[in-house]
């Protein structure tokens, strides 16, 4: 824990300053348990098939998978301030972001398990997830979200429209020479674009002390100018408040902001990963910072949920993700011939 | 009404330049769009007209303007790109081959990816290996780019615009050597080119001269090699057919294979790397549609696989001539006659 537990006194004066409200707290409650139930939903199918030899291309679900179990934080504090209109371009690790965003859970399965209900028929898969009807996007290749942002971004100014657009990224994908890039046209041209660098201390297998000359991000951005906040990622109000600002200032014609938020991803890289970079001890410190736990604590220490609300928003997404896996388990698979159509328009 | 065009550069202006009157989903993004037109004149005097908001002096950083135009095509505009030398690709080439090239499949058709894409090609004028490559073979061989290779500047306005029109990811290769501009030399042909607008479909090879000894198919610059060839060898009573693709993606197989059935003989001319190219690609599909009248095995002359040096003896070696192309053509002809 790096920014320390406030007492109940300045809890209360800190969420009464950031206007959060019992409703508010009580949603992004709901939206990380939604989001810890499928991903470890996702990864309990995605072993079937796979074990005791583990093979990528066996069961249900085929591929890579990279799941955010314990990013849940980042995904919804910035997710919550964002309309359907707004962009978000996500990476390889894009569930959290698509669930935050509005993306259906049924159809975002769906696409998971390759079914022609998925987001994009079959055709995309867990890393290539797209929605235009809430202008989500992602890629597999990591850099690749901070200019496509920008470029939606730049859209909306031209046109004069009150929307932004939200890049996420890891800290490995900090060094990208994208991000410098990307600072540098963001500030030319006004862009209402807030990078969010979700820092989870590991890019695929090395840790940032083997990758970053500085431990954190926030400078790059403050070296073009740009409004920059240090997060932790892990406390869903530290990330709340930081996000209402930067997409506040966006929508107002302020131009961009930057978002480093510290935080820890519980599951491996990819699913499958043996974890030799890391041990068990460093997992469980983390796991006592657990965002969702957190929260809930401090809804109770608020008088704002009891144990039985909690459980119940619990219940509620698990069902929820019940309903959308069993959506995508039983939808088709499709046409084969479909493979051969949509190159083009 | 028409009036004498010099060149490909201009007519690409005028195409850009009539579209975006009307259009406010158009913008050009790119390195010195605006004072220098893209540098070989594709985007010459929209800046004067359009201003700043939507023509915009990019820094150089390929990778982060072509992203951008994914993102802003994502959300319904249209951005012309300018890739300066197509040999700045690998500065950018994810952006363009991962995301533009592929957004629209990969999103089971959610997001249309209308990008043009302008950028010059070629050698001959001494600018060496990294300002001379052709490289429209990498393009074409990526699912999602069409790949437009304007000859003339009566192509170049109507398919310019028939790719502003176009919902799909759009390559207009622009040879240096034909457009026209004053600081370079220029071995198309002036011709007559309407003022108003007009599209020309892709997909639609043009015959640029009709024979019946041979047939040579190029695109690009080397039509106009081509061309000089067939006029060379006409003199000796060799009557060649020039074919012009004008479209790699689309190919326009049909009458590629419909003049080798009419000679029986191809050859095959580009200025891009002789392997794995566009050469093998044209030459596959001669052959399918055409072995059986098909009187000499098809001969190929391209850049024989090798950087394009500077010096001008070397450059004129490996950048196909017309003298290079008559001798193939001869050697064509005299080639395999069968019974």
């Amino acid at each position: 824990m790096w920014k320390p537990e406030p007492s109940l006194a300045d809890l209360r004066y800190a969420v009464e300053k950031a206007g959060l409200t019992p409703e508010t707290l009580l949603t992004a409650y709901r939206q990380m348990c939604l989001i810890r139930s499928f991903e470890e939903t996702i990864a309990d199918r995605y072993y079937i098939g796979k074990t005791p030899q583990f093979n990528m291309a066996a069961g249900p679900i085929r591929g890579e998978m990279h799941l955010a179990v314990g990013q849940e934080a980042v995904a919804v504090g910035v997710g919550m301030h964002l309309r359907d209109a707004d962009a978000v371009v996500s990476t390889h690790r894009p569930h959290h972001h698509a669930l935050a965003k509005g993306v259906p859970a049924d159809k975002l399965a769906a696409e998971i398990f390759g079914k022609v209900t998925g987001l994009c028929r079959g055709k995309g898969g867990h890393m290539h997830l797209f929605d235009a009807e809430h202008r989500f996007s992602c890629s597999g290749i990591v850099g690749a979200s901070f200019p496509q942002a920008a470029g939606a971004a730049f859209a909306f100014r031209h046109r004069g429209e009150p929307f932004v657009a939200v890049a996420f990224a890891g800290e490995g994908a900090a060094n990208h020479g994208t991000l410098a890039e990307t600072l540098n046209v963001a500030v030319l041209w006004n862009l209402p674009l807030i990078i969010v660098i979700e820092d989870n201390m590991y890019a695929d297998s090395t840790p940032k002390w083997q990758a970053l000359a500085q431990p954190h991000q926030f400078q790059r951005a403050l070296g073009f100018n740009v409004p920059a906040y240090l997060v932790d990622g892990m406390d869903l109000i530290d990330v709340w408040r930081a996000a209402k600002e930067a997409i506040e200032r966006a929508r107002a014609g302020y131009g961009p902001s930057f978002i480093e938020a510290v935080c820890y991803r519980y599951r491996g890289h990819f699913e499958g990963d043996a974890e030799e970079y890391r041990t068990r001890e460093e997992v469980e410190r983390w796991r006592h910072l657990d965002p969702i736990a957190r929260l809930g604590e401090r809804l109770k220490r608020l008088g704002w949920a009891d144990e039985a609300t909690l459980e119940r928003l619990q219940r509620e997404a698990e069902e929820e993700v019940a309903r959308a896996i069993a959506f995508a388990e039983q939808s088709p698979l499709p046409d084969p011939q479909e493979a051969l159509a949509g190159v083009f328009r | 009404m028409t009036r004498t065009m010099k060149g490909i550069a201009f007519a690409i202006a005028e195409a850009i330049d009539q579209e975006m009157a009307e259009r406010s989903d158009i913008i050009v993004l790119g390195e010195d769009v605006t004072y220098w037109g893209a540098v070989f004149g594709f985007t010459m005097g929209l800046y004067q007209k359009y201003g700043r908001d939507r023509v915009i002096d990019t820094p150089i950083t390929e990778q982060t303007f072509f992203g951008m135009a994914c993102g802003a095509a994502s959300v319904g505009m249209h951005p012309i790109v300018s890739l300066m030398f197509v040999d700045f690709l690998g500065a950018g080439f994810d952006q363009m081959y991962n995301h533009i090239a592929k957004n629209h499949y990969m999103s089971g058709g959610q997001f249309a990816m209308p990008v043009t894409i302008l950028t010059a090609i070629g050698g001959g004028y001494g600018d060496a290996a990294q300002h001379s490559q052709v490289l429209y073979g990498l393009f074409a061989h990526v699912p999602g780019f069409k790949v437009v290779v304007p000859a003339t500047a009566y192509d170049a306005k109507g398919l310019t615009i028939s790719a502003l029109r176009d919902p799909n990811p759009v390559v207009i290769f622009g040879h240096k050597l034909l457009t026209g501009l004053p600081f370079l030399p220029f071995e198309g042909q002036e011709e007559e080119v309407p003022e108003e607008r007009y599209t020309i479909e892709f997909g639609q090879a043009a015959v640029r001269r009709e024979g019946s000894d041979l047939t040579m198919i190029a695109a690009g610059l080397m039509v106009h090699r081509c061309l000089r060839a067939a006029e060379e060898l006409a003199r000796d009573g060799i009557s060649a057919e020039v074919i012009d693709l004008r479209t790699l993606v689309p190919l326009d197989t049909g009458t590629l294979i419909a003049s080798a059935r009419k000679t029986g003989r191809v050859l095959i001319v580009d200025e891009d790397y002789r392997s794995y190219g566009m050469t093998g690609e044209v030459a596959f599909h001669v052959q399918a549609g055409a072995l059986d009248a098909l009187k000499a095995p098809i001969r190929r002359l391209a850049v024989p696989d090798v950087p394009i040096p500077f010096s001008e003896p070397l450059e004129r070696t490996v950048i196909p001539s017309v003298e290079q192309i008559v001798a193939e053509a001869r050697a064509l002809l005299a080639a395999g006659a069968r019974a």
